[in-house]
């Protein structure tokens, strides 16, 4: 009998019954009695705190109490961690828990409030007096660079941090270069903005003098050290715990938040459980944003659209503090050069603070933003030269035969940007079939004779996924033959307890239903880095792999004893060991796991029915043999030498509205190479998701900070993330180009869905106004109608300029 | 000074309960603290997510922008009712597992519930007409494809005389 | 976002209601649909001290379809007026414009009659009350008073709803027949706030030329602004009509005062307002032509029935 095909097949996920019937639990699900938390949050860009005076609040009913800096100690008084340093980071700042005599943005906390319930502690905040002397805000990344004020006094010119990355000499390439061109393009603030904000609810245990901490989080384990560091406990006394949370994207591996200090530090003062859920208004303003750079590029090519030089300055906003280092201006600086082969590159940023909440990574991590200026680069180069923008970049593209590719840089783990596999060649004629990339001219013409503008455009990206350090997992084989997997990092809806659960189940030999997955608890597991970047299918996916052969290879061993048998002559399938072409000489797993343990108690079923079978070495070797330990079950780490590099290229075909400026997509492809799948329909989703986020970029979602640096559209209402009535329907195909990296060949998608799509949108709205000839016209993004209204007027304007009319 | 408390009767999936609430207790926060339902969740409180919506008297409403005193005597359907009457997944929880049309699950909920009354007006939908009644419902993870999948196959469902999986 | 405390009052009469009304003075707030109200609360942007819910009261809810008019109750829901077939017979604009509002669930909630005493500019129901030239019953201390549109929407979120009265209903006049009607908007996400929205008012003689056009804009002003497109089409047959014209005559028009904002600029906001004044009059010339062609037809087989008896 052979094993059922688990691994790879699009299998309904074990989370959802639970889910869809309201039976999830989120953390302010965890306990309707704990006190409830509110704050006081600055209402002034930048400010210093002249006086806190809460005493209108003592009698508002069901407070508990109010916290302000004064009442921090130890290492809570001190600022947040810079939890990634960088040696360009030169001028790194973080906040105080509880702002300390000075506020840097709208949003950032003031005053704790616990009180019986939420309504209660908004009643108390709303009665405590804060006095502020304003303080000139430094608004926008302009602003930044003009260093007229300072964000942080002693950072004058607002350079938290400065890096320059080159491969060759791009300048002189450029110089030598028979065409050059020069491009300005920006890419406006955005967020992850997740359905559930964030939430912390904390329990202190007087009788163990233990904490435990749930926390809409996407790091348990760091999570955990960092209370332990910052609240002067033992790491031992203290769990961290992620219950089922309602979206990530990013936004939640920042930690520790404020509140997930002072929350579990009022639970331990107060002596009572405490829960924090923050309200929208809140996650808009004390959360973090990301995607705000402007880019400067020059490039020089041949004329066959051959880049010969890229020279690449961008500035990066990173709002008011740094606790998350430079990681998104890394990512854009490296993940710029997609799958292509410039002869020369040189990229130079530089990071800049501003009196607004801080930025950190979104799903794309500054992916987006590098993808914009490379495919608008290679598109305008097509423009130029007068070639198909699909020709340009095959002419570009890093070919199978040259993999693996070094591009002689260092990659945002710090290691050789060098990518393992991918063929980009292949990829580009999948996506030209899927939306018909050859028959299109012909569509947009006789479009064009009936009074429609509609174009075409495509956008490709290389994705570097499963960052290390490490992940690990634990699986255990249970004597009722349930196996139980746990892995430290998190999960927010990518569907781990099924994906993780088909890997361990098709190493083991056992049914799907037999097995049961815990992520982000570190009561179950407690070394793990967390979940970002594309990594968790690759390392926890390998490590559950490797931990499950561990346990299969000692089942085998056990049950060779017991059957007397040869390991290589074993099989497990169903959870049974059987003896191949041996029909009745079997014996179960969960029997196995029984013998795995050598009990002088046999207090149930299973022990007693084990002891048919004799094993081990008799009464010279110990039971249990020096380098063997009890139990069915196994840990194992995976640590990956690098990234890999997963790929995907997008197109779109979208309609504009001659008179109104309306955008409408009416087709949305997508290619996409994670390596080997392990549940296609979730990755799928996955892609779904990424577009409908880079659609929402591309088209809707913008930050508006006015020029005193108040948030503007701070709500659902003027924040447009996109209703399924925006986001169109998107096709999928999927190319399989294995990962040599790690042994389930597998690449990450968590994110590559919403990557290429702003780059994409951008070509297709040039090509159906009928641009081409005329040079990259859309360089900023989002764009709406009202924005693209304008520029037909600016276009018109330059155009008769240009023909002299 | 306290705020004085209110009677508020309820019918929520069928079953009567009474609680004493503040005037300003939001039917959102009644059903999920007052009640212990916390199937309903709150994503923006502003009425535009969803994440909230529930069935008042059979009709989608945003739970949220709703004080439980001023839905006294009335009747509440929330997801957890939209159970099948034996306890498993009713018709559209079921289609919603059989069409990925969930991730995180937290929006989930809304859309149950919106649907559920959606179909019972409209039971043959096409892909379109499927779209256009999930659109009044924010959901950051799917992408939303499968969740009008996931109303095609709720529709297929209940034409089949809602035979589902155990 | 938890709203601050309030007194909540119940009545389950009008004369109860105007009664706590009267008490309250200025820190009372009628509560019908509540959807634009309980946001504001939630955001603690409005901290009324009393909430007077008048869901109960008895008299207030219903849309009667009486001569000349559609009066629309102070209880009725949004859906329960873009569901009602006797008002979309009478008048299909009210239908359409109310089925652009938000979202369902919203629309299950909030009523006619709360969206025109909130008096957002931004809103649909203000426009078409305008358009059609209607008018909000109010009650209060001294009786009952009518209030036309014109003297009704008195700035951004301004109606002129007096502190101790509640609107208890609205009368959205039938045009005459021969009339067509049609609603546009534009809008950066279906269910949003329109960036700009025009109803369109096509009537024609019995000869099928236009005798009177009007348009009323939505986001256009700190008011509805309603538009006489009369100049620009006026005499013309229905489908010779220069609607480009009206356009520009509407885009042009002094009383338009649309502003810049986050979403969309002045300028693009008029430009819209040309635009759409143009679709939907021609929109609405054909309905007002396809209906007169209905009534030319009825009419015929009514003549032909009424000669073969004779």
């Amino acid at each position: 009998m052979t094993a059922a095909r688990i691994f790879g097949e699009p299998i309904p996920r074990r989370e959802d019954p639970r889910l869809v019937s309201g039976a999830g639990r989120y953390t302010d699900d965890i306990d309707a009695t704990a006190l409830a938390v509110a704050f006081v949050r600055s209402p002034s860009a930048h400010a210093s705190i002249v006086d806190i005076d809460v005493s209108g609040a003592l009698d508002v009913p069901g407070l508990h109490a109010v916290y302000t800096y004064e009442d921090l100690t130890g290492r809570l008084a001190e600022p947040l961690p810079l939890l990634i340093p960088h040696p360009a980071l030169t001028a790194p700042r973080t906040a105080y828990p509880l702002a300390r005599d000075v506020v840097r943005h709208v949003g950032e906390p003031v005053v704790m409030v616990v009180a019986a319930d939420r309504y209660a502690a908004e009643d108390a905040c709303d009665r405590i007096e804060v006095t502020y002397r304003a303080l000139p805000p430094v608004v926008g990344l302009a602003a930044a660079v003009r260093a007229e004020h300072a964000v942080h006094a002693d950072v004058p010119d607002n350079v938290a941090a400065h890096l320059v990355q080159e491969v060759g000499d791009a300048p002189a390439a450029i110089a030598a270069a028979l065409y050059r061109l020069r491009l300005d393009l920006t890419i406006e603030r955005s967020a992850s903005m997740p359905l559930e904000g964030r939430g912390v609810h904390a329990r202190w245990d007087e009788v163990d003098r233990s904490l435990r901490v749930y926390s809409s989080t996407q790091t348990s384990t760091s999570l955990r050290f960092a209370l332990a560091a910052k609240l002067e406990l033992p790491v031992d006394r203290v769990e961290v715990v992620t219950p089922d949370v309602g979206g990530g994207f990013g936004v939640k591996i920042v930690h520790p938040w404020p509140e997930e200090l002072l929350v579990p530090w009022a639970a331990i003062r107060l002596g009572r459980p405490v829960t924090w859920i923050e309200d929208r208004r809140e996650h808009f303003v004390s959360s973090a944003h990301e995607r705000g750079q402007a880019h400067e590029v020059e490039v020089g090519f041949d004329g066959e659209g051959r880049i010969l030089g890229l020279s690449v300055r961008f500035q990066h906003d990173n709002g008011a503090y740094t606790p998350y280092g430079i990681i998104v201006p890394v990512i854009t600086s490296t993940q710029l050069l997609g799958p292509y082969k410039p002869g020369a590159y040189r990229v130079e940023f530089t990071s800049l603070y501003t009196n607004t909440v801080q930025v950190t990574p979104y799903r794309g991590a500054g992916r987006p933003q590098g993808v914009f200026v490379m495919e608008r680069t290679l598109d305008a180069i097509a423009d130029h030269c007068g070639l198909s923008r699909v020709d340009v970049r095959e002419r570009n593209f890093i070919t199978p035969d040259e993999m693996p590719y070094d591009h002689h840089m260092t990659f945002q783990d710090g290691r050789p940007l060098v990518y393992d596999s991918g063929d980009y060649p292949a990829l580009l004629a999948k996506l030209k079939k899927l939306v018909d990339w050859d028959a299109f001219p012909a569509l947009r013409e006789q479009a064009r004779a009936r009074g429609r503008r509609v174009g075409i455009g495509l956008a490709c990206y290389v994705e570097g996924t499963g960052v290390g350090p490490y992940e690990g997992a634990h699986v255990r084989v249970e004597t009722s033959g349930a196996v139980v997997v746990s892995t430290g990092l998190t999960t927010q809806g990518q569907g781990h307890e099924t994906v993780f659960a088909q890997i361990a189940a098709q190493e083991l030999g056992v049914s799907l239903e037999d097995v049961t997955v815990v992520t982000g608890d570190t009561r179950r597991f407690a070394y793990a880095v967390g979940t970002f970047a594309s990594r968790a299918a690759v390392m926890s996916g390998n490590a559950v792999a490797l931990a499950a052969r561990k346990v299969r290879g000692k089942a085998l061993r056990i049950a060779a004893d017991a059957l007397e048998a040869d390991p290589g002559d074993l099989d497990i399938s169903a959870g049974v060991v059987r003896v191949k072409g041996s029909p009745g000489a079997e014996i179960p797993l969960r029997t196995v796991a029984v013998l795995a343990n050598p009990l002088r108690y046999a207090f149930d079923a299973e022990a007693q029915r084990a002891t048919q079978f004799a094993v081990g070495g008799g009464t010279d070797t110990p039971p249990v043999a020096e380098d063997d330990e009890p139990g069915l079950e196994a840990t194992d780490y995976y640590s990956p030498i690098r990234s890999t590099f997963a790929s995907g290229m997008h197109a779109a075909v979208v309609e504009t509205d001659p008179d109104t400026a309306e955008i409408t997509i009416l087709r949305y492809a997508v290619v996409h190479d994670c390596g080997t799948l392990i549940n296609p329909r979730i990755v799928e989703g996955q892609i779904h998701g990424g577009v409908a986020q880079g659609v929402g970029g591309a088209l809707y979602e913008r930050i508006e900070y006015d020029e005193h640096g108040q948030l503007v559209n701070a709500s659902f209402m003027d924040f447009l993330m996109p209703y399924a009535s925006e986001v169109p329907h998107i096709e999928t195909d999927h190319q399989q180009t294995p990962s040599p990296l790690n042994p389930l060949g597998i690449k990450g998608a968590g994110e590559a869905g919403v990557i290429p799509v702003a780059a994409a949108l951008a070509s297709a709205i040039e090509d159906a106004e009928g641009l081409t000839g005329t040079g990259v016209r859309i360089t900023d993004m989002p764009i709406g109608p009202a924005r693209l209204w304008e520029l037909r007027a600016r276009w018109a304007d330059e155009d008769s300029g240009r023909d002299g009319r | 000074m306290t705020e004085p408390l209110h009677e508020v009767r309820l019918r929520v999936n069928g079953t009567p309960h009474q609680v004493r609430v503040p005037a300003r207790r939001l039917l959102s926060d009644c059903l999920r603290h007052d009640l212990g339902l916390t199937g309903t969740h709150v994503g923006c409180e502003h009425g535009v997510c969803g994440a909230c919506t529930v069935l008042l008297d059979g009709a989608p409403v945003r739970s949220c922008l709703l004080f439980a005193v001023g839905v006294d005597g009335q009747e509440v359907t929330t997801v957890e009712g939209c159970r099948a009457p034996g306890g498993g997944l009713g018709p559209v929880q079921q289609a919603f597992v059989d069409c990925h049309g969930l991730q995180c699950g937290f929006c989930t909920p809304g859309f149950v519930t919106t649907i559920t009354a959606y179909l019972r007006a409209n039971p043959d939908p096409d892909a379109a007409a499927a779209r256009a009644a999930i659109g009044g419902n924010l959901c950051r993870c799917t992408g939303y494809q499968n969740i009008v999948a996931s109303v095609l196959r709720a529709a297929e469902i209940l034409r089949a005389g809602n035979q589902v999986r155990p | 976002m938890k709203p601050p405390a309030f007194t909540y009052h119940r009545p389950a009469t009008l004369a109860d209601a105007l009664a706590v009304l009267a008490g309250t003075g200025p820190a009372g707030k009628v509560l019908a649909g509540g959807q634009s109200l309980v946001p504001m609360l939630n955001m603690r942007l409005a901290q009324p001290g009393h909430l007077v819910d008048i869901n109960r009261v008895a008299g207030l809810g219903g849309i009667e379809c009486r001569p000349g008019l559609v009066r629309v109750g102070a209880l009725a829901r949004h859906a329960e007026l873009a569901a009602d077939p006797a008002a979309a017979v009478a008048l299909p604009l009210l239908a359409e414009a109310t089925a652009a509002v938000a979202h369902p669930a919203i629309r299950n909630r909030g009523t006619t009659v709360g969206s025109l005493v909130h008096a957002d500019p931004a809103a649909e129901l203000p426009a078409v009350l305008a358009l059609l030239g209607g008018s909000v019953t109010l009650a209060g201390p001294a009786g009952y008073r009518t209030v036309p549109a014109g003297g009704f929407f008195l700035g951004p979120l301004q109606s002129a709803t007096g502190p101790g009265e509640v609107a208890v209903h609205a009368d959205f006049p039938v045009p005459p027949p021969g009339t067509g009607t049609a609603w546009l908007e534009v809008s950066r996400r279906r269910g949003d706030y329109a960036l700009c929205g025009v109803g369109v008012l096509v009537t024609l003689d019995p000869a099928g030329r236009i005798t009177a056009a009007r348009a009323g804009f939505v986001a256009l002003g700190p008011v509805p602004v309603v538009v006489d497109l009369a100049p620009a089409v006026a005499g013309a047959g229905a489908g010779a009509a220069d609607w480009a014209a009206a356009g520009r005559l509407a885009a042009a028009h002094p009383d338009l005062a649309p502003e810049d904002d986050i979403h969309a600029s002045a300028g693009y906001r008029r430009h819209l307002a040309g635009v759409l004044t143009a679709r939907a009059g021609a929109l609405a010339a054909v309905r007002a032509a396809a209906q007169a062609a209905e009534r030319a037809a009825e009419w015929a087989a009514e003549r032909s029935t009424v000669e073969g008896v004779a």
